[in-house]
């Protein structure tokens, strides 16, 4: 009998565990060890905004039972930081000088927060930022001492916070640089009418604006100076401006990085048998057609699991990742696919539908009868088909009008597009 | 793997398949309870699209590699041994993210509770109650070995 391949996953988020169900739909008995440095198993890193304000507790928080991996066979190591990779012996070290051997390693260590240098901030207790289930308990721990609260970033991460926060009482301001919140994911319109819900909710919204001082009294924040030159009072501090990919123990082994780790149509990186995938990777995107860091769930689930079944044998390309977020703020539901903002003249053609007062609005954008992106707004129902065709790239030419409309379905489609988009794939 | 599947040329619209659906998700199972006297009325889990003559029910179709379950964020939506693909309500938020990925558009919205809902195929049940409850035999169960 052959020897066992011994898998090694480094990162316990959703790419990790993606690859752990990757590998077992193809090799039932290989030994899997998962390390990761946080101390829990896998959990819904965006559930950590849930979790504060109590829809998720620490029983609904795992994204998967204990038994999970007992039943799979996966050794997991949690508070365990994997410092090196010897790419030559086919061994990583761990922080505790542990050497870990591996046949095929998949590196999935997602993103750090990036942290904006703020005068004045270092080495305070109630500066936060909004990445880890720790960082969601280290504010839950304090929020008796939080009555107003500053989140530096207008971005998903940032308003996920802000929206917990206002939930359990504190009087937040946010505070975005550009004009607009949500400017990665979204439009100006979804941006705006998204900005309006949390002002009606009480949360305080500054563009065009930043932290600069933190003005602090025996370890005790005051208030919050802006670039501007005005100030917030206030009595805690979240940094929340994005996530930057984890490259830095693939980069110390030789692995190919650019902004994030490199990694060929099959997730491998530049050194064979070592793969990677999520927030970390740098991996092909669908609509820019190239390879690019696309820090959402569903792409790092989905490139963590097809990095398992290449790891265990498959030889199959990724399909490719898609941006899509869905966000719902104070029951404003609003998805983003794709490409949303289009460059002006790369022959796109913008169709949309605003309706303000019921904060209604879709847009779509397509270019040669083929959809590249879409922004729902209030009506989402069924968004998932507008995901399809991007992917699929089929025309959707005729059909731009019921899109716009909230009732658009297989049903719109002539009947070939229809059978064919209903088969099971 | 098993699945619901809809001839559309013999479904005509009459959506009795969603109120079978109503009434063996409901707490009573039984249909005037289920849509006048409990708390809440379930919704249907499949539903069916209509414009002029073309009518059909569309519901989950228990993909192989569900693109919701890749895309649901907190672990809620689940593939099971059995092939099923079930969302978990304790764990699911009403995020949408799984509205978003499915490409059939089969995931339902409870807007009232924000948790998402979608085809379980009826539990222990042998035959679906869409499938039962139609009358026109336009839906069918399909029977796939997995791979
Ligand atoms: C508050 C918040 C809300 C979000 N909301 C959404 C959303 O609604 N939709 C969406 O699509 N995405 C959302 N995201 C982004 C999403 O969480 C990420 O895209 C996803 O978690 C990436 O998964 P990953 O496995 O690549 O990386 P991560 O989840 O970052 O996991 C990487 C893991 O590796 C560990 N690790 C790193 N280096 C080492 C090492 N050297 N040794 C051991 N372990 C190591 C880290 O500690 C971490 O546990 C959100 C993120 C945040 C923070
Ligand atoms: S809900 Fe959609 S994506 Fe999920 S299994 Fe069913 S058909 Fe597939
Ligand atoms: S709505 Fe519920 S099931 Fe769907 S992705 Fe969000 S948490 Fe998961």
């Amino acid at each position: 009998m052959s020897k066992e391949t011994k898998y090694v996953i480094i990162g316990g988020g959703v790419a990790g565990l993606g690859a752990i169900e990757g590998i077992r739909e193809v090799d039932k008995e290989g030994e899997i060890t998962l390390v990761t440095m946080e101390a829990y198993p896998p959990y819904s890193r965006p559930g950590i905004s849930y979790w504060l304000y109590g829809k998720l507790d620490d029983t609904t928080m795992p994204l998967r039972d204990d038994s999970f991996y007992s039943n799979l066979g996966v050794t997991l190591m949690t508070d365990c930081e994997a410092t090196s990779i010897d790419t030559k012996a086919g061994t990583i070290k761990t922080k505790g000088g542990k050497d870990i051997p591996f046949d095929r390693l998949l590196i999935a260590t997602g993103g750090s927060p990036i942290l904006p240098p703020i005068d004045g901030a270092e080495g305070l207790d109630m500066v936060f930022s909004f990445t880890t289930y720790k960082d969601a308990r280290e504010i839950g721990k304090k929020r008796d001492k939080i009555k107003r609260a500053v989140v530096v970033g207008g971005g998903l991460i940032g308003l996920k916070a802000a929206e917990a926060l206002n939930n359990i009482g504190v009087k937040v301001t946010v505070l975005e640089l550009m004009d607009r919140i949500l400017s990665l994911a979204f439009d100006k319109t979804a941006g705006d009418l998204v900005a309006k819900g949390l002002v009606e909710a009480g949360i305080e919204i500054i563009t065009e604006d930043t932290a600069q001082k933190v003005v602090s009294d025996g370890g005790k924040i005051m208030e919050i100076v802006l670039r501007s030159g005005k100030s917030v009072e206030a009595d805690a501090l979240i940094l929340a401006i994005g996530v930057r990919p984890r490259v830095e123990l693939a980069g110390g082994a030789g692995i190919d990085v650019g902004r994030g780790i490199l990694v060929d149509e099959r997730l491998m990186t530049n050194i064979k048998d070592i793969y990677a995938a999520g927030d970390a990777s740098e991996a092909y995107d669908i609509i820019y057609r190239e390879r690019r860091v696309t820090p959402i769930l569903p792409n790092a689930y989905g490139q963590g699991k097809q990095a398992g079944r290449n790891m265990a044998g498959t030889d199959e390309p990724y399909e490719g990742g898609l941006s899509m977020n869905a966000i719902g703020f104070y029951g404003l539901d609003t998805i983003s696919i794709g490409l949303v903002d289009p460059p002006e003249n790369g022959g796109y053609d913008v169709l949309v539908r605003l309706d303000k007062e019921n904060n209604i609005y879709r847009k779509l954008v397509t270019k040669e009868g083929r959809l590249f992106g879409a922004v729902l707004v209030g009506e989402v129902e069924r968004a998932g088909i507008f995901a399809s065709l991007i992917r699929d790239g089929v025309s959707i030419a005729g059909l731009e009008e019921t899109m716009l409309s909230g009732e658009f379905g297989h049903v719109h489609m002539d009947r070939d597009l229809r059978v064919k988009r209903l088969e099971r794939r | 793997m098993r699945y619901v599947v809809a001839n559309e040329d013999v479904c005509i619209g009459c959506r009795l398949c969603e109120i079978a659906c109503v009434v063996e998700h409901s707490k009573t199972k039984d249909i005037v309870k289920a849509y006048k006297f409990e708390e809440k009325r379930e919704l249907p889990r499949s539903h069916v699209e209509e414009v002029g003559p073309v009518s059909l029910s569309i519901t989950c179709r228990h993909c192989d590699d569900p693109r919701c379950v890749a895309a649901c964020i907190t672990g809620a939506m689940r593939k099971g041994e059995d092939g099923r693909v079930t969302v978990d309500i304790e764990k699911c938020v009403g995020c949408w993210s799984c509205v978003m990925a499915c490409p059939y558009g089969s995931v339902g919205m409870d807007k009232e509770d924000r948790k998402s809902v979608k085809c379980d195929l009826c539990g222990d049940r042998e035959i679906p109650a869409c499938v039962e409850a139609c009358p026109n035999r336009a839906l069918i169960v399909v029977e796939e070995e997995v791979g």
